[in-house]
């Protein structure tokens, strides 16, 4: 029994001393990086990048990483920024808060400048902590949550979620669609929940009227019978739908199954509808969608965007692949405006680019005239996509 | 009239539940453990039709036998595998873990072999939509068949174990695993067959569900799962016209309380009910209050 406890204690000596090992290498290495970093940093501008490309979320993270690299291609092939070549680096975070800041914090040891990310809303926002803390600059290309852009450091490319349900009540009373609307909201769900409230506020001062409001929560989302019912004894013309294009498209064919056939109108994530495999695209014919990039358009950038991503990754680019393209093309911006060299730290790299980011405008694929504001949101106007037969088309 | 249609919608989700719940209640019935992958095979039945029809380009109706011959064999399968060799395990919650380790696995195959991505199911109801009353009243042509589907599976199975040597051999089992097998009933196979009959069920269930609600990912069947597991317990679990009862009371309760309470407090609503059938029934509405002597 003794002999067991002394080898025991033997064992854990010799655990304490591997572990403790462990540390003195892992500091040792991670001082070669920052040395390595010093030495590189000089020759090329970094550009970080986080978003998820496994997982649930993958969807949007990969077209953010295919956006990205193909403007940071172009911009290298132009000359770089202000002459100094560009390396981005895209870390993966499966959509999942604390994966984010690892990759955040691997990306600070890589020596980055600027963070293009994160993608989805809810890494972005613990993301934004930390890179609020170390003064880094921030761009996110798609998160919408307000959070994502509470501080100074942070900026995004997208409408935030009270925007873009602001903005679809005053383009539905401006255009006069419709006078009696109903409102089918996630209540489970900060995007939907977030769009649908300033949805209803806005519409106190539109003419038009809310005559039914239902909500859905995600473990009930496959029966929209009774919510569509409802919409439809209120006398809806337009039924407001501010959610993703999964469930959105269980609500076009049970619509469809109930002879009921308002206006539909989404928001962003509406995009992807015509592109789930199998979905009958009838169904979605004269569906409205407020949209920040339609790739059929006849703007000349964005036909020349379309045919590149096209050529390199074999799809037609959706809202996530020109939010990063036009994000990165704002750092491009702010970098070259702001005066930021390649040596100096990322802190002062994030000072002079968020003084410089309210300067700038860019004419990028999701807006022209594109220029931001101290609050971090972006100042653009909202454009409306209908679905015709198919296909996208734009309407003023 | 809306509330017609609210009925209807609600007997058509509720028959769905019920025949999930079906699968739930025959295996508790007979092998007295809860198969939380029966949710999932609901998914791969689904999944089946769906690459049959758009893949291979079968006729629907071939395509949904295949489905439920496809289902059958995973359901044997996974009893034999999974299942068997821990039923006389020490503890009950072995297969239990295990079945939701099954449920598991399920899902993640799904998820390499289809994606992640949402995928729309294409119906293979071919009844046209009913107008009624002058078009104020629509009930879909998939309301329809599941509806019916449910009734003619309902009876079907009831005269099965009423009549049929196999049937009357399940209720041995599920009475007295003990003296069933001094009998000289195949127990094994008697579970076996419960596994199969519970899965081509699920089968059904799947082509209905994404019939009638269009949208297939591998956590598809998950969801629906639950909720069928709730009804059986609900309509008294090991009863099979417990789970008729159970499953369509609790998809007419979901969607009346969406409709006339709150349609954010639906679940809540359900899982209230339930709570307080089972307080004041604690075996659910049908099930058996079986004394053991001591």
């Amino acid at each position: 029994m003794k002999m067991k406890k002394a080898v025991s204690a033997i064992l854990v000596a010799a655990m304490a001393m591997t572990l403790m090992a462990g540390c003195g290498s892992k500091s040792d290495s991670g001082s070669d990086k920052a040395a390595d970093a010093g030495s590189e940093s000089g020759s090329v501008f970094k550009i970080g990048a986080i978003g998820p490309v496994t997982g649930g979320a993958a969807v949007y993270g990969e077209a953010v990483k295919n956006g990205a690299e193909l403007a940071v291609k172009e911009i290298n092939e132009a000359g770089g920024i202000g002459g100094t070549q560009v390396e981005l680096k895209y870390e993966d975070d499966e959509h999942d808060a604390e994966k984010a800041v690892n990759a955040y914090n691997t990306l600070k040891d890589w020596g980055m400048h600027a963070l293009l990310g994160t993608v989805t809303s809810a890494p972005c926002v613990a993301v934004g902590e930390v890179a609020q803390a170390d003064n880094t600059f921030m761009l996110t290309p798609s998160g919408t949550a307000v959070e994502c852009v509470q501080y100074d450091n942070a900026f995004r490319v997208c409408f935030s979620d009270p925007m873009q349900g602001l903005e679809s009540a005053k383009y539905i009373g401006e255009k006069g669609l419709a006078k009696k609307v109903a409102a089918i909201y996630d209540s489970s769900d900060v995007y939907s929940t977030g769009i649908y409230e300033a949805f209803v506020k806005e519409a106190e001062n539109q003419d038009f009227e809310i005559v039914a409001a239902e909500a859905f929560t995600a473990e009930a989302k496959t029966d929209f019978s009774v919510q569509l019912q409802k919409a439809k004894d209120a006398g809806a013309e337009l039924v407001f739908l501010p959610f993703y294009y999964t469930e959105a498209s269980l609500v076009l064919k049970q619509a469809a199954g109930m002879k009921f056939s308002p206006i539909f109108f989404g928001c962003d994530g509406m995009d992807g509808i015509l592109a789930v495999e199998g979905f009958d695209v009838d169904l979605a014919n004269n569906l409205m969608f407020m949209s920040p990039f339609t790739p059929t358009s006849e703007d000349e950038t964005i036909q020349k965007f379309v045919k590149d991503y096209e050529e390199a990754y074999g799809q037609t680019p959706n809202q996530f692949a020109a939010d990063a393209y036009d994000g990165v093309y704002a750092i491009k911006a702010a970098m070259e405006a702001g005066e930021v060299t390649a040596d100096m730290s990322p802190s002062d790299v994030c000072d002079a680019m968020k003084e410089a980011m309210l300067e700038i405008s860019i004419d990028g694929v999701t807006a022209k005239g594109l220029t931001w504001e101290a609050s971090g949101e972006p100042s653009k106007e909202p454009m409306v996509v209908k679905i015709e037969n198919g296909d996208y088309a734009v309407v003023e | 009239m809306s509330f017609i249609s609210y009925l209807i919608n609600g007997i058509s989700l509720g028959s769905v539940y019920a025949i999930i719940a079906l699968g739930y209640t025959m295996v508790y019935g007979i092998a007295k453990m809860l198969n939380f992958a029966h949710g999932d095979v609901i998914m791969i039945g689904a999944y089946v039709v769906m690459t049959a029809i758009a893949g291979a380009g079968m006729p629907p109706l071939l395509a949904v036998l295949l489905a439920v011959i496809f289902c059958t064999v995973l359901g044997v399968v996974i009893e034999s595998v999974a299942y068997r060799p821990l039923l006389n395990a020490a503890s009950s919650l072995a297969v239990l873990i295990t079945a939701i380790g099954v449920s598991y696995l399920l899902q993640n195959v799904a998820l390499l072999i289809f994606g992640a991505n949402t995928k729309s199911f294409s119906s293979v109801v071919p009844v046209p939509a009913l107008a009624l009353a002058g078009g104020a009243l629509t009930i879909s042509g998939e309301t329809i068949v599941t509806i019916a589907s449910c009734i003619v599976i309902m009876i079907g199975l009831t005269l099965f174990i009423k009549k049929s040597k196999a049937g009357q051999a399940m209720l041995a089992v599920s009475e007295d695993k003990g003296a069933a097998q001094l009998m000289g009933i195949n127990v094994n196979g008697t579970i076996a067959l419960t596994f199969a009959i519970g899965s081509a069920l699920a089968a059904v269930a799947g082509v209905l569900l994404c019939s009638a609600y269009p949208s297939l990912t591998p956590y598809t069947g998950a969801m629906p799962g639950i909720k069928a597991f709730v009804a059986a317990v609900f309509g008294g679990i090991g009863s099979i016209p417990g789970a008729l009862i159970g499953g369509i009371l609790l998809g007419v309760i979901e969607i009346f309380g969406k409709a006339y309470i709150s349609s954010q407090m639906a679940d809540a609503i359900v899982f209230g009910v339930l709570i307080i059938v089972l307080i004041v029934k604690p075996t659910g509405i049908l099930g058996k209050n079986i004394q053991e002597k001591v």
